[in-house]
């Protein structure tokens, strides 16, 4: 690998952009928001890096004045060592010190493996932009977001993972030049036999809205009525331990501390009593809602709004009454 | 085969979480300490490749002899041996960095952590490790076959999952779906008994260097009282998600 460091071009904040199907992912305005806040504070630019990625266009509004494209029909799957390689190539060439990532369980398979490669101290879970450049201080949460820590980073390099809907969007158009960059590619050593996404649903990590159950719902073949609300707001699906554990759904729907943590602006508990380790897991959503037969439900000391009442009766009427608010 | 299987030492998932020292250290008071689930699934998987590909495990912890009965519960489980690397953990660089300077020195096939510890949440040890020793890794594992050599891995993706293979040596960050929950073991007389015959070693760091550092802790601000409305009034709810949370 050959790479020129241009210690003469100004230093840059490299903020890695995630892409499916040549589109960027939701998550990338997000990245871009919170980098281009980084660079200013840092009096630094800007330096995108997308891949595979042709439908750009809307990076620009968030601030990536600069766009480092690479394009090749080899990087069509995600491998997280490749991944990592060329992330690490495109800092040094764009001479980056901070690189900025999402919290996607891609970008966190592939971050150790960057942080490797560029020797870079890594932080994941950050929420805040830093509270001091000397030491690198940033805020990011711990023990399952039942706690924060103030962290800092001593290395060179920095490697910064955003917790997913901590800093939110912020406009800030700018004029984008595009950069075509071609890395040199590493030999992959694992091989991907089937992918296989569950269509027509959003992804919990995708989601604005989670809707999620627990064993007040009494069985499986009750979901119907928590699929059609989520339908009806466009929200991802999810579900308590005990559920999972019952096989009642998958274990990718498991909430919690040790299932997957839901940082969403909207999280629905439609028959969760509220174990301490369900609420560390949704603690990073901005508003909950609890729905629960049960008023002394732990869950409604942790949530914004309540309504007692029955998942049966009160369910398929909010659904009904979204329709029409919707409409 | 011969398996490693990374032991953090947490605490407990019904844990009370309070800092002391004006807020720079977890405070261990009162708190009941277990292997960190993610490994603990790893571990289970890993006795059934003793069980049926007779492999030989050896768990190993970076941590102080406070962690000693999280080692002995896992040779309670039917691990064979321990290692304690003796210093506190600064970071998951450090951590990583001690692990990978045994493994060095002493081959395994498969090395298991868990895909994060239910502590610090860093999320980046096994990488970390394989990155250090340039060997395969792959995280979020769900389901984890060996066959002659070769690995067939279950991972979780966003929104799905994928199968993918490799051979050995290989690093995986394990979670539930390794194996069910109901799967996991909990140590019976006998094992606990034979524990106590089985090697714990301790032997002294190789003072890995750390790039990151937990400064201040601070508990989450308490929470406004729930505003509770009415099962007849479900338009409120909607109103107020609207106007007032601004999430509709």
């Amino acid at each position: 690998m050959k790479l020129k460091s241009y210690k003469n071009i100004k230093m840059s904040v490299l903020a890695y952009i995630e892409s499916s199907k040549g589109k960027v992912k939701k998550n990338a305005f997000e990245i871009v928001s919170y980098s281009s806040e980084l660079a200013k504070k840092l009096d630094t630019d800007l330096v995108a890096l997308v891949l595979n990625c042709n439908d750009i266009s809307e990076l620009s509004k968030y601030g990536a004045s600069k766009i480092l494209k690479v394009t090749s029909s080899e990087l069509e799957n995600f491998n997280a060592k490749s991944y990592a390689n060329i992330i690490a190539q495109a800092a040094k060439i764009s001479n980056s010190n901070h690189i900025v990532l999402s919290s996607s369980l891609d970008t966190k398979y592939l971050a150790p493996l960057l942080s490797i490669e560029l020797d870079a101290g890594y932080l994941s879970n950050v929420v805040e932009l830093p509270s001091s450049l000397s030491p690198f201080t940033v805020k990011r949460t711990s023990f399952t977001n039942k706690a924060f820590s103030d962290s800092t980073i001593d290395s060179e390099f920095k490697i910064i993972g955003l917790s997913s809907n901590a800093f939110g969007l912020l406009e800030n158009n700018v004029e984008s030049s595009v950069e075509d960059f071609n890395p040199s590619l590493i030999e992959e050593k694992i091989t991907i036999k089937s992918t296989e996404k569950i269509s027509g649903k959003i992804s919990i990590a995708d989601a604005d809205i989670v809707v999620s159950a627990g064993r007040g719902l009494k069985g499986p073949e009750n979901w119907n009525i928590i699929e059609e609300l989520a339908e009806t707001l466009g929200a991802a699906t999810a579900c308590s331990k005990p559920v999972s554990d019952m096989g009642w759904r998958p274990h990718s729907e498991h909430v919690g501390q040790t299932g997957k943590p839901v940082a969403t602006n909207l999280y629905i508990a439609i028959g969760i009593s509220g174990a301490i380790q369900h609420l560390a897991g949704i603690n990073s959503s901005k508003i909950k809602v609890v729905i629960n037969n049960d008023p002394e439900a732990p869950f409604f000391k942790a949530a914004d709004y309540g309504v007692v009442g029955d998942a049966f009766d009160v369910v398929p009427r909010l659904t009904e009454k979204l329709k029409a608010f919707k409409a | 085969m011969k398996i490693l299987v990374c032991i953090s030492h947490v605490p407990d998932t019904t844990s009370k979480i309070n800092f002391t020292d004006e807020n720079t250290v977890f405070d261990s008071q009162g708190v009941q300490y277990v292997i960190n689930p993610n490994d603990e699934f790893g571990l289970t998987r890993a006795m059934w490749f003793k069980e049926k590909q007779s492999a030989i495990i050896e768990v190993i912890n970076v941590g102080g002899v406070s962690t000693e009965p999280t080692l002995r519960k896992a040779l309670a489980i039917g691990a064979d041996k321990a290692i304690r690397i003796d210093s506190e953990p600064i970071d998951g660089l450090f951590v990583a960095k001690e692990i990978a300077e045994y493994i060095k020195s002493n081959n395994y096939d498969l090395i298991i952590a868990g895909r994060e510890s239910i502590d610090y949440n860093g999320g980046m040890v096994p990488g970390l490790i394989a990155g250090l020793l340039q060997i395969n890794f792959i995280t979020n594992c769900t389901k984890l076959d060996i066959e002659n050599n070769t690995a067939t891995i279950e991972r979780e993706i966003d929104g799905g999952k994928e199968i993918l293979s490799c051979s050995l040596p290989l690093i995986i960050g394990g979670q539930k779906g390794l194996v069910e929950e109901s799967d996991l073991r909990i140590p019976n007389m006998r094992g606990i008994m034979q524990a106590r015959q089985k090697p714990l070693e301790v032997i002294p760091p190789s003072n890995s260097n750390s790039k990151t550092k937990s400064i201040k802790f601070y508990k989450p601000e308490p929470r406004k009282e729930v505003k509770l409305i009415s099962s007849d009034n479900l338009d409120q709810l909607i109103d107020l998600l609207h106007n007032e949370a601004k999430v509709l």
